[in-house]
């Protein structure tokens, strides 16, 4: 089993902590380069921004499956689309996100971490029938303050905090930074019997779009995308028995069957639900449906590569503040690296 | 003059939702001890702090009143783990999806990091809809497992909003209770100013209670207090997005006096020349009848108290994003100690109707 404590809580601390909209993941670039360069045969970013890493195994290399390792970088969020003057400006949103989360947030604007509010007009100040209306996005402003200054395309992003509560975390873009910090570790302690492609991957919150070239690059025998799922297990109004729930916080990692854009390969998922089993890791399978992760585009690469997806479920996804469970994540890795030491050629073998 | 941010900070970085002021109050008590003679608690819990003047007794005495509450919610039920809430106060519902908030767990004594949460429209009764949805479709997150939750969270225990001060470029303070905690750090200012100065009035610097429910701190001091005159310091609505109609000024750009039925005409003439003495920039903010505010309560206590409003602009009031510009803080202060400081002994006599 891996170890697993202060080190790696304190990285996922600080990966949730750094913005990096779609299109703008330099800052997690930065960290994923920093922790991944010392264990890696080889790493590079590619056209897209994508951190492309490779740690190759030690057995005999007609035994070794090419194993790529997804996990994506980019988090949703806004972008700076026009200056009103002193200090307002108008913004977009960058990926899913409720515009019913954004009224009285605050955020950091651009690379200087500007800080900044969306604010809304007063309730004081509002028809009786408006107070319970959607406020629209272009209603809403980013104010930077008086004498603020940002640019036009800067990105924008929830200033939430990390934060460790009881068997939880709470933090902004748990979704996806949990996979990098998952991706990070299960790198740095690589089996021997594969060769570990490692694709940190951009703009999967606009359409899986880093994923895809990596998986062009790595032409990998079998890809695992690891992600963040939405945990529904919230009460209903009526106390009726809650049924479409997703996944549950503290079952375990989420195992894909199908989703929106992929039908997991079935050998991968009963493989992976076998090394639960046989490892005595909780697990569970992600309810099939709709969403998707960046499986989607990798099963779709050159001529079809075999793909799963591993989620850490997280509650209250693309907002200002989700929550996972530690124990999850830890079973997360577990799981991922008990699968990786069992992976054969027979795994994925055409007969 | 001092600065007053750091104070200011501090006082929007803890909670006090009306009827629980206990934390901000010890806050405000332990930097007004040194600037006031005597200091005490109203039976309603209502902080009194007498500067006292220096004209023969029995002196005349000025009330200025702030009020320290904060709008807030408290638990009304708790479903496996999760809690609904409802509010204390005038709470916009438009701004509790996702906000961070405080649980204030009476059952272990503890402060709870929490998170305000939309459950799904599959999850609610269709009459939900899919707007803006009511406080009662809300759910509160602690992210225990319910069995702590049920140990340690009651029925009626108070949630506050827990987002950190944020600094705004162009000096400008941004955070969940601005309304009226700035109010309070004004009325400090002031203090300061009349350090080591004479004045012939005594002055009752008063931190109110719950004037965002029911002005009952504005009531019972003014009451008990029984001053010749009445200042109260509110807030007042800042110019910015979404807000650019009459009721609005510009933020940073001076303070507002206030006009209107609750207001005496003569006070408020009085700080109109006063403000304009100083330079000090000023705007009337007409208030056509209830100028919601604790002068509402103050002007009708007793025998009737001659009452004035002076404010500041805060933007995105009722939000926990409420900002204001220091700058209009530290103006209400000044405002307040020259006002305090150009009080003669006979000033009540004065007082004409046109």
């Amino acid at each position: 089993m891996p170890t697993f404590g202060n080190a790696q809580l304190k990285l996922l601390e600080k990966l949730c902590n750094i913005i990096a909209i779609s299109g703008d993941e330099g800052e997690v670039r930065k960290i994923v380069l920093e922790e991944v360069k010392p264990y890696a045969d080889e790493v590079k970013i590619d056209a897209l921004g994508n951190v492309l890493a490779i740690k190759l195994g030690r057995t005999r290399s007609e035994k070794r499956m090419r194993v790529m390792l997804d996990a994506h970088m980019d988090e949703v969020g806004f972008i700076i689309v026009a200056d009103d003057g002193e200090g307002i400006y108008r913004f977009e949103t960058v990926g899913g996100i409720d515009v019913r989360h954004l009224v009285g947030k605050q955020v950091f604007v651009g690379k200087e971490r500007t800080p900044a509010v969306i604010g809304a007009r007063p309730i004081h100040l509002i028809k009786m029938d408006e107070r319970t209306k959607k406020v629209p996005l272009d209603a809403l402003r980013i104010d930077v303050g008086p004498a603020g200054k940002a640019n036009v395309g800067d990105r924008a992003g929830f200033a939430t905090r990390f934060r460790r509560v009881g068997p939880s975390i709470m933090a902004k873009s748990i979704d996806d930074r949990i996979g990098i910090a998952t991706l990070i570790e299960l790198f740095k302690q690589a089996p021997h019997n594969i060769d570990l492609c490692a694709a940190f991957s951009v703009q999967e919150e606009i359409g899986l779009r880093g994923a895809k070239v990596a998986a062009q690059y790595f032409n990998p025998d079998l890809a695992i995308a690891i992600d963040s799922t939405p945990a529904n297990d919230l009460p209903l109004h009526d106390g009726s028995e809650n049924m479409t729930y997703n996944t549950k916080l503290g079952f375990g990692p989420a195992i894909y069957i199908a989703d929106g854009s992929t039908l997991h390969n079935p050998r991968l998922v009963r493989f992976l639900q076998e090394t639960a089993e046989a490892e005595r890791i909780p697990y569970q399978f992600r309810q099939p449906g709709g969403g998707g992760t960046d499986s989607g585009a990798i099963q779709r690469s050159l001529a079809g590569i075999p793909t799963v997806s591993v989620s850490v479920p997280h509650r209250y996804t693309h907002s200002p503040i989700s929550i996972s469970r530690l124990d999850d994540w830890k079973n997360t890795i577990n799981l991922l690296q008990a699968a990786l030491k069992r992976i054969t050629p027979e795994l994925v073998a055409i007969h | 003059m001092t600065d007053i941010l750091p104070f200011l900070k501090s006082l929007i970085s803890v909670s006090g939702i009306s009827g629980y002021e206990t934390p901000v109050a010890n806050l405000i008590a332990e930097k007004w001890g040194p600037l006031v003679n005597e200091m005490s608690l109203s039976r309603v819990g209502s902080l009194h702090g007498l500067k006292r003047g220096t004209h023969k007794s029995p002196r005349p005495s000025l009330m200025i009143a702030t009020h320290m509450d904060a709008i807030g919610m408290r638990v009304s039920k708790i479903v496996d783990g999760f809690l609904h809430i409802t509010n204390v106060g005038g709470i916009d519902v438009r701004v509790l999806p996702g906000a961070e908030v405080t649980v204030h767990a009476t059952g272990s004594n503890e402060e709870l990091p929490a998170v305000i949460v939309m459950p799904p429209a599959r999850f609610l009764p269709e009459s939900a809809g899919n707007g803006v949805l009511a406080i009662d479709h809300l759910l509160v997150d602690t992210g225990l497992l319910p069995r702590e939750v049920e140990r340690k969270v009651r029925v009626g225990d108070l949630v506050s909003f827990a987002n950190e001060p944020f600094e705004l470029a162009g000096d400008v303070i941004s955070g969940h209770t601005v309304d009226n905690r700035a109010s309070v750090a004004a009325l400090t200012v002031c203090l300061e100013e009349l350090q080591n100065k004479s004045h012939a009035w005594d002055v009752w610097a008063v931190a109110t209670v719950q004037e965002e429910v029911t002005y009952l701190g504005a009531y019972s001091s003014a009451f008990e207090l029984l001053p010749q005159i009445a200042i109260v310091v509110d807030g007042t609505f800042a110019k910015g997005p979404g807000a650019n109609g009459w009721q609005t000024f510009p933020m940073g750009k001076g303070v507002g006096l206030g006009i209107g039925p609750n207001m005496h005409p003569f006070l408020h003439q009085k700080l109109k020349e006063l403000a304009e003495r100083l330079e000090i920039p000023w705007f009337p903010d007409v208030m056509p009848t209830d100028s919601g505010t604790d002068a509402f309560a103050v002007q009708v206590t007793a025998e009737g108290i001659p009452t004035a409003l002076v404010e500041f602009p805060i933007r995105y009031m009722h939000t926990p994003v409420e900002s204001a510009a220091v700058k209009d803080i530290q103006r209400v202060g000044r405002l307040l100690a020259e006002f305090v400081l150009s009080l003669e002994a006979d000033f009540v006599d004065t007082i004409v109707w046109e």
